[in-house]
């Protein structure tokens, strides 16, 4: 049973950062995104959960203007941001993390971190990003002159975060980021990923690692072929029968 | 001649042919670095960038083969063609890209690749239509400075466009591995969603790719035409395919590749008509190709280092 958004959850949440309002996306004559709602509340963690071709991925996209939503409006700290390119969103402050991490393999890491803070020209702040950077992942300070094409998943992982993060976003976006990691490295993500919340950056993710992603989230969704089904606080999400059965029960049984 | 003498001269005519054809084959790898596209306008850019240079000598008042200048004067004035030309065919190359190939971006299939060879046709006839079919003699300012070892001849021009050539080289690899605009063009020539992702505007970044491209074979024009006395309207064939087969023997996509590609072909050309037959030439070097695309498909520099992971 949907359970819907409780009064007093829902007031409870901070003041959104951004929201999806009734937002339709295609691919071509498939219509995946179907009239979905989601609301990422400012210093907030929101876990998108769902199985595969549930919309996840094209969610991320529209967000990022890589896809654009045929009808609905997506909102961005208090603007409508349906007509922006990528670039524009990037600057804003809107980071992602891609799926499948999407580091530039032929160059080093540093490089690639720098790009990160293509749309920046504050030196001094950079420098600073980066310091911080390493200050989150040791290991990419380690790694700096290495081809970021000869890293482990782990450590590609690492670099596509502090990547992300150079953008100094206020919204980091992060697809499927336990995805083909080892359970220790995933542990080691998670924390990585509260702790940069820590610092006041409000993250979306769409994960499959449900009992990881809940274990952290204040909110989250859960998305079944294009639609919303079931939203609630992490906890609510975590009680649910359904959930349990669907997400937790699956990561139990491996 | 000794044969020392030959093999020398034959290896100095190879290097400033390969120094031309090491620019032309600079813009196909970039573009198709970036969008993986065979640009085959690329060849008449370069025909019309030698045309142009030749204009703009004439407007300058210098015909045919008797205003020769020594020094500054002659610096200058090759600076002044060099930059007038390469910013008119580098305009030339991202009105191409603007208006007739970036609706076609992300098409499938060849109708991409099928536009360019229109686009190059379009060229070729406006110059034949407009400037007509006859070879043109080309101004040429440079003094007839030669240094002789043994018989074997080494001019001042063939110095100055191996300078020339070198310069841009160095210029364009400065371009692409410290400024910003060339870390965005390695990201999107990388991975081009990626590099969208940390708002890198693809659309400039692939239209700069083709000014640049262009004012590259703009320069090749220009030092065909001083090299070899003259031009016409038919000369971007050649030359052009040369280079794409340049290109891809250095690794498409590859720009280091490109340079060596472009002295290794003009070595090959050079030396393969003084010991084999210039008769031959094309057969040998198109012989290159193939056998590059059968068995080393990536070229000679390929990728520099693992592809995507």
């Amino acid at each position: 049973m949907p359970i819907s958004d409780a009064p007093q959850t829902q007031s409870q949440r901070r003041p959104p950062l951004l929201e999806f309002n009734d937002v339709n996306t295609y691919y071509g004559e498939l219509h995946v995104l179907k009239g979905v709602n989601y609301r990422v509340g400012d210093g907030e963690i929101v876990c998108l959960l769902g199985g595969n071709a549930s919309g996840k991925s094209t969610t991320m996209k529209t967000i990022l203007g890589i896809v654009r939503p045929k009808s609905g409006v997506v909102t961005y700290a208090g603007k409508p941001i349906d007509r922006l390119p990528t670039a524009e969103r990037v600057r804003r402050g809107i980071a992602p993390v891609p799926e499948a991490r999407r580091l530039f393999p032929r160059m080093t890491v540093l490089e690639n971190l720098e790009m990160g803070a293509f749309t920046r020209t504050d030196t001094d702040e950079i420098e600073a990003d980066k310091e911080r950077v390493f200050g989150l992942f040791p290991r990419v300070k380690e790694r700096l002159t290495q081809l970021a094409g000869t890293l482990s998943g782990g450590e590609q992982q690492m670099v596509a975060m502090g990547r992300a993060l150079m953008a100094r976003p206020k919204l980091l976006c992060m697809d499927e980021p336990s995805m083909g990691l080892s359970p220790a490295f995933v542990e080691q993500v998670f924390d990585i990923i509260q702790a940069i919340n820590k610092q006041g950056t409000s993250i979306f993710m769409v994960e499959q690692n449900a009992n990881m992603a809940l274990s952290i989230a204040d909110y989250g969704y859960v998305l079944q072929t294009g639609e919303v089904v079931l939203q609630g606080s992490a906890q609510s999400l975590r009680d649910n029968e359904m959930v349990q059965q669907a997400y937790l029960g699956e990561m139990k049984a491996q | 001649m000794e044969s020392w003498e030959i093999l020398l001269q034959q290896v100095i005519n190879g290097v400033s042919l390969g120094a031309m054809y090491a620019l032309l084959a600079l813009g196909f790898t970039m573009v198709y670095g970036i969008i993986e596209l065979i640009n085959f306008a690329h060849f008449n850019i370069f025909m019309v960038g030698s045309f142009i240079a030749m204009w703009v000598m004439q407007l300058m008042g210098f015909t045919g083969q008797s205003h020769v200048l020594y020094g500054l004067p002659l610096t200058a004035m090759l600076v002044f063609v060099l930059c007038v030309t390469m910013v008119a065919t580098g305009v030339l190359g991202a009105l191409i890209e603007r208006f007739g190939l970036r609706a076609l971006r992300g098409v499938s299939g060849t109708a991409p690749m099928i536009t360019t060879i229109g686009l190059s046709y379009i060229l070729f006839n406006v110059i034949l239509l407009g400037a007509g079919a006859d070879t043109k003699n080309y101004s040429n300012p440079m003094p007839n400075i030669r240094w002789e070892f043994g018989d074997a001849v080494l001019h001042l021009r063939e110095l100055i466009l191996w300078g020339v050539s070198l310069v841009l080289m160095l210029a364009l690899h400065y371009f692409v591995r410290r400024t910003k605009m060339g870390k965005a063009m390695q990201a999107t020539a990388q991975d081009q969603e990626a590099a969208r992702m940390v708002g890198v505007d693809v659309d400039r970044v692939v239209i700069i790719t083709f000014f640049i491209g262009s004012a590259l074979a703009g320069a090749a024009g220009v030092i065909f035409g001083l090299y070899y006395n003259y031009t016409n309207f038919g000369i971007g064939y050649t030359a052009g395919l040369r280079a794409f087969t340049a290109a891809v023997l250095g690794g498409i996509g590859n720009i280091p590749g490109a340079m060596l590609g472009g002295v290794l072909i003009g070595l090959i050309e050079s030396l393969g008509g003084q010991y084999l037959a210039v008769r031959w030439t094309d057969v040998i070097i198109f012989s290159i190709l193939v056998l590059v695309l059968v068995f080393r498909p990536t070229g000679l520099l390929g990728r520099a280092s693992p592809t995507k992971s």
